[in-house]
């Protein structure tokens, strides 16, 4: 039996994902034609809609909102149950009552980027040009193309200034951009997990996933959505190899080791023997019943063209000069697809630029993923952080 | 509710070193602390609404005072100075560091040029009780401050008071003020002559400025 077909077929049909892109179960703020999106690659995306979730309420002077940056497969569900898997917000160890960030004391915005698939115009939305699914029509979009997006769905908010924009990987790539493109707007900013620019192994990890993705027949050059089909082994493929890369080689050791899945003895097939193969599978196969390809392929491509040195004449503290954010960076050691490297270079360029900033790298032998699992010492940090910051912008006591 | 740890404490529980420090520090400037170990002296500096960042070694270090909502990053005195740009900070404070410095010239050099003034206190090798130990014990000196034995101490470059003047005065470095604390942690009296500091001082603190061109 090949392995690739022993990833079951998703039991969340296409059509109730695909409510979901036009139809979000969540608040929206559409942009008509007089506020078109400018994205890098020189095209005016219009109209557009960006998806949202708030927790908390806003307080009289506006100063205490913070926002939750997703990463790449992540989305604006960030504590609360998600509207198609039924699982609960993908970091609720972080946001929510009693957590670092509680929207009892602030008021917590988490909108789904540009380019995604869970009501945010992306190639999955429908292009009202034509009344079809966007598809590889979709222009290529960029992470500063989704923070440009965001800052018009905080004016949308009448919110100028931000407390804090929060994010890992992918995530913590558009919180940097923020501070780089609207230092005034951000009062602080705790970046996770993430670098100044993706490596060269990032994009060769990306590009296996793409090619994946696109080596499935039901892709059909991106027009799947028209046949009413998705290539969903492809994808789940993509999402196996990424998911290693989030991991770490000790972390699988400890939880799977070479355990057997259900068997005693190997079965001398292709079946899943392994634990551990079982594991991957179960990811691919959960991950594309919420997920669209073509997103896929759009934010995975929005990762590799980061690099904001590269957009301030190469020189990664310009990027940063005379900042008066405060930062927050955060690292964790076994963490080999956002090593502490990145983070070290990115400490180095703030510093040059005399900024404020607190750098902890965690010990956890959990790889790039700790960010979103229970690690007590990173929530110390956080809530240490936010709470200074706090105090710093008159926020009240509490 | 203040912070666990950033309210105030009652003077009694800050080092004696560290109140003196803090005292030559005039409020309201921008302070680097190379070596600030677990934040206890940023915490004095920031209570005095004093903007006070940190570099420390030791990751432990590190997140503790980052759990306490300080700006502290993970880093080496030796090695990650250099990134700092010229006039960064009012103040450079080395702390009980620069014996453990691989380059304690280069570091100096560094703080100067990072900050206009620096702060540097150190454990004095020409206190008595350090020549007792060397001339009647035989032995590399261990004290309540330095319990560490010669082969496991990160303390590699020790000096005396005397050392670090010739150091200072070596690098054109002006000495604006200077403290040497005895072994209860008073100030040795400043108009007794610098060879009574170097034998009775158990620790010095030096506020230090870039001299004029020499």
């Amino acid at each position: 039996m090949g392995g690739v077909k022993s990833i079951p077929s998703p039991a969340i049909s296409a059509d109730e994902r695909s409510h979901e892109v036009d139809h979000p179960s969540s608040q929206v703020a559409h942009f008509g034609a007089e506020q078109p999106l400018r994205l890098d690659c020189g095209v005016d995306l219009t109209p557009f809609q960006i998806a949202y979730q708030t927790y908390g309420e806003l307080n009289a002077d506006r100063s205490n909102a913070i926002l939750i940056c997703h990463a790449l497969t992540g989305d604006q569900h960030v504590a609360n149950v998600h509207p198609v898997t039924g699982k609960p917000g993908w970091w609720e160890t972080l946001v929510g009552p009693g957590r670092p960030i509680d929207p009892k004391h602030y008021f917590i915005i988490c909108s789904n980027v540009i380019g995604g698939c869970m009501g945010s115009t992306g190639p999955a939305s429908i292009n009202p040009a034509t009344g079809k699914v966007w598809g590889l029509d979709f222009p290529v979009i960029t992470i500063p193309d989704m923070v440009r997006a965001q800052a018009m769905l905080i004016d949308r908010l009448g919110i100028d200034t931000l407390f804090a924009v929060v994010g890992g990987s992918m995530g913590g790539m558009q919180v940097l951009q923020w501070t780089a493109a609207y230092p005034a707007r951000v009062f602080s900013a705790l970046a996770i997990a993430c670098a100044t620019r993706h490596s060269a192994q990032n994009i060769a990890f990306h590009e296996l996933g793409r090619q994946a993705v696109m080596a499935d027949p039901d892709w059909d050059g991106g027009g799947y959505a028209d046949r009413g089909t998705h290539p969903h082994r492809g994808l789940a493929v993509a999402r196996m190899a990424a998911h290693i890369t989030y991991l770490s080689d000790a972390a699988l050791h400890r939880k799977f080791g070479r355990r057997m899945q259900d068997r005693e003895l190997p079965t001398f097939s292709f079946d899943a023997d392994f634990q551990v193969e079982s594991y991957l599978r179960y990811q691919g196969s959960s991950f594309v019943e919420r997920f669209d390809a073509n997103s896929y392929l759009y934010l995975t491509r929005a990762m590799d063209y980061f690099d904001i040195a590269a957009d301030h004449g190469g020189v990664l503290a310009k990027a940063f000069a005379d900042i008066k954010t405060r930062f927050c960076v955060v690292s964790f050691t076994s963490d080999w697809l956002f090593p502490t490297s990145e983070s070290r270079a990115l400490v180095h360029a703030l510093n040059a630029s005399s900024a404020r900033v607190s750098f902890a790298e965690i010990e956890t032998d959990r790889g790039h993923d700790a960010f979103l699992l229970d690690v007590p010492e990173f929530f110390d940090i956080s809530r240490a952080f936010l709470q200074s910051a706090g105090k710093a912008r008159g926020l009240k006591d509490r | 509710m203040p912070l666990d740890g950033v309210a105030a404490k009652p003077s009694g529980d800050y080092r004696v070193d560290h109140l003196l420090v803090a005292e030559m520090v005039k409020p309201g400037s921008k302070v680097l602390d190379v070596g600030c170990g677990e934040g206890d002296l940023l915490q004095l500096l920031e209570a005095r609404g004093i903007d006070g960042r940190g570099i420390e070694l030791s990751r432990e270090g590190v997140n503790r005072c980052v759990a306490k909502g300080l700006a502290v990053v993970q880093g080496d005195a030796d090695t990650d100075l250099v990134n700092y740009p010229d006039d960064a900070f009012d103040y450079v404070i080395l702390s009980q560091t620069l014996q453990a410095t691989r380059q304690p010239r280069v570091v100096l050099e560094n703080l100067l040029r990072i900050g206009r003034r620096a702060i540097v206190s150190f454990p004095n090798f020409g206190f008595w009780k350090m020549r007792l130990q060397l001339l009647i014990g035989g032995h590399m000196p261990r004290t309540e401050n330095l319990p560490a034995t010669w082969y496991d101490t990160a303390n590699i470059h020790f000096c005396t008071i005397k050392d670090f003047v010739e150091l200072c005065d070596e690098i054109n470095v002006k000495m604006e003020r200077s403290v040497a604390l005895d072994l209860y942690g008073r100030p040795v009296p400043l108009n007794l002559p610098w060879w009574v500091w170097n034998m009775f001082g158990e620790q010095a603190v030096f506020l230090l400025s870039r001299g004029g061109g020499k």
